[in-house]
């Protein structure tokens, strides 16, 4: 059958871009700049100023909360005999988690050539670190006594001992360490172009001189983007599999003990598509407050959030496959330990952590196969909040769940968190939002030198240069 | 301030890319070997049209994981095999397989500090003073223009004859820049 085209004029289908453009409003590279680095210059509003100091004095309650536990010790905590990790351990393993997705943006999408990061790869980075440095601090306070962390690394020493290299929680000081390096190190190298882009724009002295410091005199010579090119290259290429590595040794925490419900040869990809889906979910949050905020919305379009929102259905999927296998291999194995483990999650005095979860990252992304609420900044904003509150509760439900009743039923135990460890959570997710509010105010939020290349007349049309060499 | 400013290029601004690669293959083709452009974003092609040979980086980047590798294997096996030989629950004193994830972060660490002190050692940087910095048309740069700057070491130099090559190749603003 032929396909009947529709009457149209001439005007209006020169206007119909075949592609959705990436940067909306024809902006000018100058637009760009002026977008960008304009945030660093103008004062605040009280918007911002009150936002920072309500997340402030959350950040100062947690730090207060973390002091009593220190100087007490962690019997503050709710933790008790067959439950030995609790609200610690879970936020550790959740703010990893929200790490993953800045590199994975930067990193993977780097390599499949996804031009759409760019307006977002910035902020996820910056996430990303604020995110890991967060997750550094429970197992710290869990120590008991901080002071001694640096027994963690090895060094020789007077004790002349050496740390346990068969142990998974040595091959997670290794990981978490190497990922919190590699991701400062990715982020500051795309972020020195960006640097000189502000040196050159700021005017007061102060200013001036931190970016001229931090920008390390780049002045965009051919040599250099070079240089530059090949080394962001490499360094996506190895952040690749180190995205995958981190939350992978994480899941070695668990399933190298022998703990039912922990000992499962899933883990590490479960693991990972979990931290990716809990990761943009957290971008998409703060995406979307900074761009209502900042006024960002051509350079962060719908499409942007529209792809988001397709990851999220994607690894929320994959997540979801991972709670039904987790069932079928418990059910295959004939072992009774295994199956009362996971009937116990369902069913027992757990269960409504165990349904909240499975609504949030199971339900609640399905809403996402409609292109509407897709491109919906509301429904975004809550579905990716709510995917959140559903990944603390899949940590929890892991941790807490396989813990609290083991072998022995005499030893059976129920676990509730205490003021201190709920205090310490706040206090993390108000350090998080300092830090991220901090950057966004003077740290350019978006890669301005990354999307200024992809503007539609950015590039050549043909390469001249090609005949020449 | 004392010192007398001598000329060390002569600079013209393009806002267009395909200009710019016209006019860089143009300065090219006529056997100027000192010039440099300066992009806010890397241009695609310019490099072929420049003639810049690839970049060395990946040589060092290799060089960094192999040391990380070799770093983490010595460590987990002096450490664990010879200088504190302990028992634990009868596992090896050292085996390949449970070092794999050690060596793996590691490579990484490794292989990303010589990438990135690699790309600033074959930049030249910091730098934190250039002769062009107090060119407000050079600043530009990193903002929306391509500056295509020919140097005064370069033989062919000539301040009248750049500056009238420069000018008939569409550059905007052609300019002595002096230091």
């Amino acid at each position: 059958m032929a396909h009947i085209a529709e009457p149209v004029t001439a005007a209006r289908l020169d206007q119909e871009p075949f592609r959705e453009p990436l940067v909306l409003g024809d902006l000018t590279p100058h637009d760009i700049t002026e977008k960008i680095a304009s945030i660093v210059e103008r004062p605040a509003s009280w918007k911002y100023w009150l936002t920072l100091s309500i997340t402030g004095l959350a950040a100062a309650w947690g730090i207060f909360a973390i002091g009593y536990t220190i100087a007490t010790g962690i019997g503050v905590w709710g933790l008790n005999n067959p439950v030995a990790w609790g609200w610690d351990i879970t936020n550790f393993v959740w703010w990893i988690g929200i790490g993953h997705a800045g590199t994975l943006i930067s990193a993977i999408l780097h390599l499949f050539r996804q031009r759409w990061r760019t307006a977002i790869n910035r902020s996820a980075e910056a996430m990303t670190i604020f995110a890991v440095l967060c997750a550094g601090l429970f197992p710290l306070i869990h120590l008991g006594r901080p002071w001694f962390a640096y027994w963690l690394i090895p060094y020789p020493n007077q004790m002349q001992m050496w740390v346990n290299f068969r142990s998974p929680l040595v091959w997670d000081v290794f990981a978490v360490t190497t990922y919190l390096t590699v991701s400062i190190l990715f982020w500051y190298l795309g972020l020195i172009p960006d640097l000189a882009t502000v040196r050159n724009y700021v005017r007061r002295r102060l200013p001036k001189a931190l970016y001229t410091f931090f920008s390390l005199g780049w002045v965009g010579a051919a040599r250099h983007w070079q240089h530059y090119e090949i080394a962001y290259l490499i360094l996506a290429a190895i952040s690749t599999p180190l995205v995958l590595s981190v939350h992978s040794v994480v899941s070695f925490d668990f399933s190298v003990s022998i703990l039912p419900g922990w000992h499962t040869t899933i883990f590490p990809p479960y693991f990972v598509a979990g931290a990716i889906f809990s990761g943009f979910a957290m971008v998409l949050t703060l995406v979307l407050i900074a761009r209502w905020v900042l006024n960002l919305q051509d350079i962060i379009t719908l499409k942007h959030i529209d792809n988001m929102n397709r990851i999220l259905l994607a690894t929320g999927m994959m997540v979801g496959y991972a709670y039904l296998m987790e069932f079928f291999v418990a059910m295959y194995s004939g072992n009774e330990y295994e199956r009362y483990v996971f009937l116990n999650r369902a069913f027992g005095p757990y269960g409504w952590a165990y349904w909240t979860m499975v609504f949030c990252n199971v339900a609640v992304p399905q809403l996402f196969w409609s292109r509407r609420l897709r491109r919906n900044v509301v429904v975004t904003f809550i579905a990716s909040i709510l995917v959140n509150v559903g990944m603390w509760f899949e940590r929890f439900v892991i941790i807490v769940t396989s813990l609290h009743r083991d072998f022995l039923p005499a030893s059976w135990d129920y676990y509730a968190p205490t003021w201190v460890e709920v205090s310490i959570y706040i206090g993390t997710l108000g350090i998080f939002f300092t830090l991220f509010l901090l950057f966004a105010k003077y740290i350019p939020i978006i890669a301005i030198s990354e999307v200024k290349a992809i503007l539609p007349h950015a590039q050549p049309k043909h390469h001249v240069g090609a005949e020449v060499a | 301030m004392a010192a007398k400013a001598r000329p060390v290029a002569i600079m013209g601004n393009f806002k267009d890319p395909d200009t710019l690669l016209q006019a860089v293959r143009e300065v090219r083709t006529r056997g100027y070997r000192f010039f440099e452009v300066y992009t806010p974003y890397p241009v695609h092609g310019l490099e072929q049209t420049m003639g810049l040979r690839r970049s060395k980086l990946p040589y060092i980047s290799f060089a960094g994981g192999v040391l990380g590798l070799a770093t983490a294997l010595l460590l987990q096996w002096w450490t664990g095999a010879v200088d504190y030989r302990l028992n634990i629950g009868g596992k090896p004193f050292f085996a390949w397989e449970f070092s794999v994830p050690v060596d793996f972060e590691l490579t990484v660490l490794f292989t990303a500090f010589a990438t990135v002190f690699g790309f600033l050692a074959l930049c030249r940087l910091p730098r934190w003073y250039s002769d062009y910095q107090h060119d407000p048309g050079f600043r530009a740069a990193t903002d929306d223009t391509f500056v295509l700057a020919v140097e005064s070491r370069d033989p062919l130099f000539s301040l009248e004859q750049t500056r009238a090559l420069l000018e008939q190749l569409g550059a905007e603003d052609v300019r002595l820049v002096e230091a």
